[in-house]
């Protein structure tokens, strides 16, 4: 694997989070942009960023309730007059 | 969290102290904070500690919350500091330096090239993959994790992650920055060796 060695990539690299946030002046944004349209590796970068970030916002990933952690948190907090089936 | 949850609630109701109210803060909530203390603690037992004990803290004060902050906010601020106390107490090496801490200007440089951004969520989460996810996400350090899973995981704003964790913006965006490409360069050579080659 070689080493990404552009010069820019790096001053940009600490743009690319805040830019993925939409959180970027739009004179960085584009300077981020152009750099991005020549830049294959910079491209990857930004891609498996973001596909890292939807990955632990997916469907998949959510975890509900366990019931029975539930009603000892209900039972604990002397709320168990109120611990009716969950609404969906 | 969605932040249409809290369009339900009444903090006025809250404050007055009625119980059912409550009860609907509790379902409303408790599930994003169940997992957030299982991803920092990494075990069922101390993430049903956190949630009651976040849960307990809220009751008793619910009186004083003055709505600087959002509801959720607040929330995650409890349960925030109810997880990184926990893990101070269960790792002592982990003092309050090294969770405040987590801002050195350590190489970012990513070294992993391979695109694998276009394949199916279903392959990239099944089985060995979200294990592999998981692990990659308790392997960051607290400081960074907390974060992490806050703003990318839960869907706080910075703003209201800087709140939470009573942090600069600026250092929520640095450590935010680092967990991510940390978490990418991981799972760039896991997937690069499993679906590209």
């Amino acid at each position: 694997m070689t080493e990404h060695v552009h010069k820019n990539c790096e001053e940009l690299l600490g743009s690319l989070s805040a830019y993925i946030d939409g959180d970027l002046p739009p004179e960085l944004c584009q300077e981020l942009e152009k750099h991005l349209a020549g830049c294959n590796d910079c491209r990857v970068v930004l891609n498996t960023t973001r596909r890292t970030i939807d990955l632990v916002h997916s469907p998949l990933e959510k975890s509900d309730l366990p019931e029975d952690v539930r009603e000892r948190l209900f039972k604990r907090l002397n709320l168990d007059n109120y611990l009716t089936p969950k609404p969906k | 969290m969605d932040k249409t949850m809290l369009n339900d609630i009444s903090l006025e109701a809250l404050i007055a102290g009625d119980r059912a109210e409550f009860a609907h803060l509790v379902d409303t909530y408790s599930s994003p904070i169940y997992r957030l203390g299982l991803r920092m603690l990494g075990n069922s037992q101390d993430a049903e500690d956190v949630l009651q004990n976040t849960f307990i803290n809220a009751l008793t004060h619910i009186q004083n919350f003055e709505g600087r902050s959002s509801l959720a906010t607040w929330l995650y601020r409890i349960a925030s500091n109810e997880a990184l106390m926990l893990i101070r107490k269960k790792k002592p090496e982990v003092n309050l330096e090294d969770v405040q801490g987590g801002d050195e200007d350590e190489d970012l440089r990513p070294t992993q090239f391979v695109d694998w951004s276009a394949l199916p969520e279903d392959e990239l989460l099944s089985g060995e993959g979200k294990k592999f996810l998981d692990e990659a996400i308790r392997t960051l350090p607290e400081s960074l994790r907390i974060v992490f899973l806050l703003r990318d995981v839960e869907g706080l704003s910075i703003k209201e992650t800087a709140e939470a964790l009573s942090l600069t913006e600026t250092n929520v965006k640095t450590r935010l920055l680092r967990a991510r490409m940390y978490l990418r360069e991981g799972l760039s050579i896991y997937y690069g060796e499993r679906f590209i080659r």
